[in-house]
């Protein structure tokens, strides 16, 4: 009777059943991701060199002692790089789902709950702002704030706002019709203390499932932003400024410097998507029953 | 003495169809109404029009002499509609807030009513589950664990807990098991007994009708056909279509086959409106 | 050949404290119409579904279950689409969710027909026709070209009801088939069950919560509590002197329509969940005269009763227990 439906790409949907049916693979997701986390947070201890200085000596090194997975054409230690880059590579992501399910659960509750005209207006606004495709508004927020982190991640938010407010929207105006929302109107509580307090936390799960899977896409475009010069710059290191640094390396056949990064990339937005879903899918479940 | 409760001619629309048309009755304290008819009669409408959940078309709801505010914008004005009418929906597992204990609904509640010394209202939920006859268990339990008979019972605790002038059932009982029933319905009828409460009990079940209320109005199509006291109006029901309600009330030597034919005679004789003709 | 006989049917799903169903035997014999009697849980739709094989997957199941003599219990799916195409159907309670929205009635009575007999759609719709006007219909051929929305709920019953006789069977499973519907609605419906039993002498099950209808509408009624079968009796003998206590609480619980009003004798307590298990008499809890470390510590079986060799009670005191005030049958 609920439809809890998430919003999502085609992209990784295709992948599902069969063996991501099973338990095991969410966990060993989980298990990447805080991994994740605990190595952004802790990176500059981790890190066996300083990854913004570059040794001249001992570029497009292989791995070894020295280098554990070598390093690019500038002398840049791989390893630690990728350590390091792993905090500026999840912080945007973080600041874009903070910002668009913040921004998002704002309007949907507010569209949902009011309903009539003014549910239909923010409706259509909301489907015009679908029709841009995030990148395209990052690289517009490039042009107009320049190079940098700031202006993609402001972007993205508002790109990805439109997904958390459909959903909280839908689930919202279904959840409204609930006697126990009318229960709390009837003892003569405030409708904003009834929307915010008792009904939206109601929703948090579904919510939450839509920013682990909105987190795993963030993370790509941005990643994407950096390849193409566009959003962290050097020698701040970045999954995505590391491949697109690592490109003169790839040509002279040592790929193993953009390889890594790329890796990384790979396993944060599968490992994002696959804990985002089953989440959305154990939900499912919960209110078939 | 005034009337807890007066309603006059409410009449409430959606498009094109006609929900609620020309309801009117008065409740006196400590008096049972019910509203009874079949899907689509306005029953639930005018119950919600009761307690605010809708606002009427037209027609004038008047409680212990006074109209409650239109719009509810003011604390001052929600809390006083909140004293006034409360209610109790149909469906217990949907009318609880699932993540809240049973307890801690009721301590909002109280909360929100004004009390604000921690061990009055603790004191007071104990009551009031005790009104109910729910215990220490049930108030430490999530909605989920209890079953449909405690849900409810819960619920109605805390429609009391706002201390209400009147209340209002919406098929409270007819989502819950015969012996489960049973036990709200005694509920009801000792709070409405020892609290002075007014009830305006909705229903399609006259037997459970007979057993809460005094007074019966009947539905049909959004309009009152018959509104008497319940004993008068089952023993001599005056309209047709009050007749065919108490016929089709399964019973011992019951034939459904005259009932079948009898509402084919109501129609025939064009005493029945289009609800009737649709079967 | 007994029309329908259930034998010691068990079912156990795995997690649950209880059987679902435990030691269930039923019997129903052609042209009769047997009730089926309880509360939420306590099996009785199980009970039904039984009849046209119809069991929870994963369920552990013993017993029998013969209709006109074919066991379903472990049948192969030929013997299975046997029974339900040809001698047993069923009705069900809410006749929306039973029906594809986006479809034409006409649809949803032909297809089984073509599908199965391979008939043509002229004869499918053929017999599609005399099925409705058969249910009482005012306009078939008009009917047959709407969509489920446009018909109410009461007809829309008719409708199925229509297509549980398409394959002209032998036995009519109703399950709560006017639980949905409003109460003079519920009795046009079972005006015309009853007119269809008799016309075509179909053995009949109408399950229901309501102990009044299946006393008003049946030959004979089984209560069902907590996954047994608690009594069986003539109807009218039921309603009006109840030996089990079980009957007898559901009956103190009902509220009179007419006669004296007293204050209701409600069974304490709730039905018995799943989750939930006694050792003994499952009512023990709840029962008013249970005898601890009797009724607490092993099941009663249902036994004839030797005052009335035709009734049947699983209850240990069922001898000992005053005999109710028979009540008078209500007008």
């Amino acid at each position: 009777m609920s439809t809890t439906v998430l919003v999502r790409r085609p992209l990784l949907g295709r992948l599902r059943g069969g063996f991501l049916a099973h338990g095991r693979l969410f966990q060993v997701c989980l298990v990447l991701l805080v991994a994740f986390v605990v190595v952004a947070l802790f990176a500059p201890w981790l890190a066996p060199q300083d990854p913004t200085v570059g040794d001249f000596a001992d570029t497009m090194a292989g791995p070894g002692a020295a280098h554990l997975l070598g390093t690019d054409q500038g002398g840049h230690d791989t390893f630690s790089a990728l350590l390091v880059g792993t905090r500026t590579s999840l912080l945007g992501p973080l600041c874009v789902v903070a910002f668009s399910s913040a921004a998002g659960i704002g309007v949907g509750l507010f569209s949902g709950w009011r309903g009539g005209w003014v549910d239909a207006v923010i409706g259509r606004v909301l489907d015009i702002l679908f029709a841009f495709p995030s990148l395209l508004l990052a690289i517009l927020a490039v042009a107009l704030f320049g190079k940098g982190l700031g202006g993609p991640v402001l972007a993205m938010a508002i790109a990805y706002m439109p997904y958390t407010a459909r959903l909280v929207r839908g689930l919202t105006a279904q959840e409204r019709t609930r006697p126990y929302v009318s229960a709390y109107l009837v003892q003569g509580h405030a409708p904003v203390f009834v929307a915010v307090r008792r009904l939206l936390p109601n929703l948090g799960p579904t919510v939450l499932a839509q920013s682990t899977v909105n987190f795993g896409y963030a993370l790509l475009d941005l990643a994407a932003l950096s390849f193409l010069g566009l959003g962290v710059q050097p020698p701040t290191p970045d999954w995505g400024a590391m491949i697109n640094q690592a490109q003169a390396a790839v040509l002279q056949g040592q790929p193993l410097s953009a390889v890594v990064p790329a890796v990384a990339v790979v396993l944060v937005v599968v490992a994002f998507n696959v804990v985002g879903e089953q989440l959305g899918d154990r939900l499912a479940r919960r209110d078939a029953r | 003495m005034t009337a807890l409760l007066e309603v006059s001619h409410l009449r409430k629309t959606y498009g094109a169809t006609t929900a609620v048309d020309g309801v009117s009755f008065s409740l006196p304290p400590g008096g049972a109404l019910g509203l009874v008819g079949e899907s689509g009669s306005g029953k639930t409408t005018t119950a919600r029009m009761l307690v605010g959940l809708e606002r009427p078309d037209s027609g004038t709801i008047r409680v212990l002499g006074e109209a409650p505010a239109a719009t509810l914008r003011g604390r001052t004005a929600r809390l006083a509609r909140a004293k006034a009418v409360q209610m109790v929906f149909q469906d217990p597992y949907l009318s609880l807030d699932g993540r809240l204990t049973v307890g801690s609904t009721l301590d909002g509640v109280l909360r929100l009513h004004g009390c604000h010394d921690r061990a009055t209202r603790a004191s007071r939920v104990r009551e009031l589950l005790a009104q109910v006859g729910l215990g220490e268990r049930e108030a430490a339990a999530l909605p989920r664990h209890l079953s449909g008979g405690q849900r409810q019972r819960a619920a109605i605790a805390r429609a009391l807990a706002v201390e209400p002038a009147v209340l209002v059932l919406d098929e409270a009982v007819s989502a819950l098991d015969v012996s489960v029933q049973a036990q709200v319905l005694n509920v009801l009828t000792d709070i409405r007994r020892e609290a002075g409460i007014g009830l305006v009990f909705v229903s399609h079940d006259l037997a459970v009708v007979r057993y809460v209320c005094d007074e019966a109005l009947v539905l049909l199509r959004g309009r009152p056909v018959e509104h008497r006291p319940i004993a008068d109006l089952l023993d001599d029901p005056g309209h047709p279509y009050t007749r065919l309600l108490l016929d089709s009330v399964p019973r011992p030597g019951w034939d459904p086959e005259t009932i079948a034919r009898r509402r084919r005679e109501v129609h025939l004789a064009g005493q029945g409106d289009r609800f009737l003709r649709e079967l | 050949m007994t029309l329908l006989e259930i034998d010691a049917l068990t079912v156990e799903l795995p997690g649950a404290a209880r059987p679902v169903l435990d030691a269930v035997t039923l019997r129903l014999a052609a042209g009769e119409v047997v009730g089926l009697v309880g509360e939420s849980g306590s099996g009785k739709s199980v009970t039904a579904r039984s009849a046209l094989g119809l069991l929870p997957a994963r369920a552990r199941v013993t017993g029998r279950v013969l209709v006109e003599g074919r066991d379903l219990v472990g049948a192969d799916a030929a013997r299975l689409r046997e029974v339900r195409t040809g001698v047993a159907s069923m009705v069900f309670q809410d006749p929306r969710a039973g029906i594809n929205p986006v479809r034409r009635i006409g649809d949803f009575l032909t297809e089984p027909l073509r599908l199965t007999k391979g008939w043509s759609r002229r004869e499918a719709e053929a017999r599609a026709l005399e099925l409705l006007a058969a249910v009482g219909l005012p306009d078939p051929p008009r009917h047959l070209r709407q969509y489920p929305h446009q018909l109410s709920g009461g007809m829309l019953q008719r409708v199925m009801i229509a297509g549980a006789l398409a394959g002209e069977p032998r036995l009519l499973l109703c399950d709560e088939p006017t639980t949905a519907l409003d109460v003079s609605t519920q009795a046009e419906i079972l005006a015309l069950l009853g007119g269809l039993q008799r016309a075509r002498g179909l053995g009949m099950l109408l399950i229901t919560h309501d102990i009044e209808l299946a006393a008003a509408s049946c030959d004979r009624v089984y209560v069902m509590y907590a996954g047994r079968i608690v009594e069986q009796a003539p109807a009218a003998e039921l309603f009006g002197s109840p030996r089990h206590p079980y009957t007898r609480g559901l009956l103190g619980s009902t509220p009179p329509l007419t006669g004296p009003l007293e204050r209701l004798r409600p069974v304490p307590g709730a039905p018995m969940s799943l989750a939930e298990s006694a050792p003994g008499c499952a009512f023990a809890a709840r029962c008013t005269f249970a005898e601890p470390g009797r009724c607490d510590h092993s099941a009663p079986e249902l036994l004839p009763l030797t005052a009335a060799p035709d009734r049947s009670a699983a209850c240990f005191r069922v001898a000992e227990l005053p005999n109710p005030a028979v009540t008078e049958a209500r007008p």
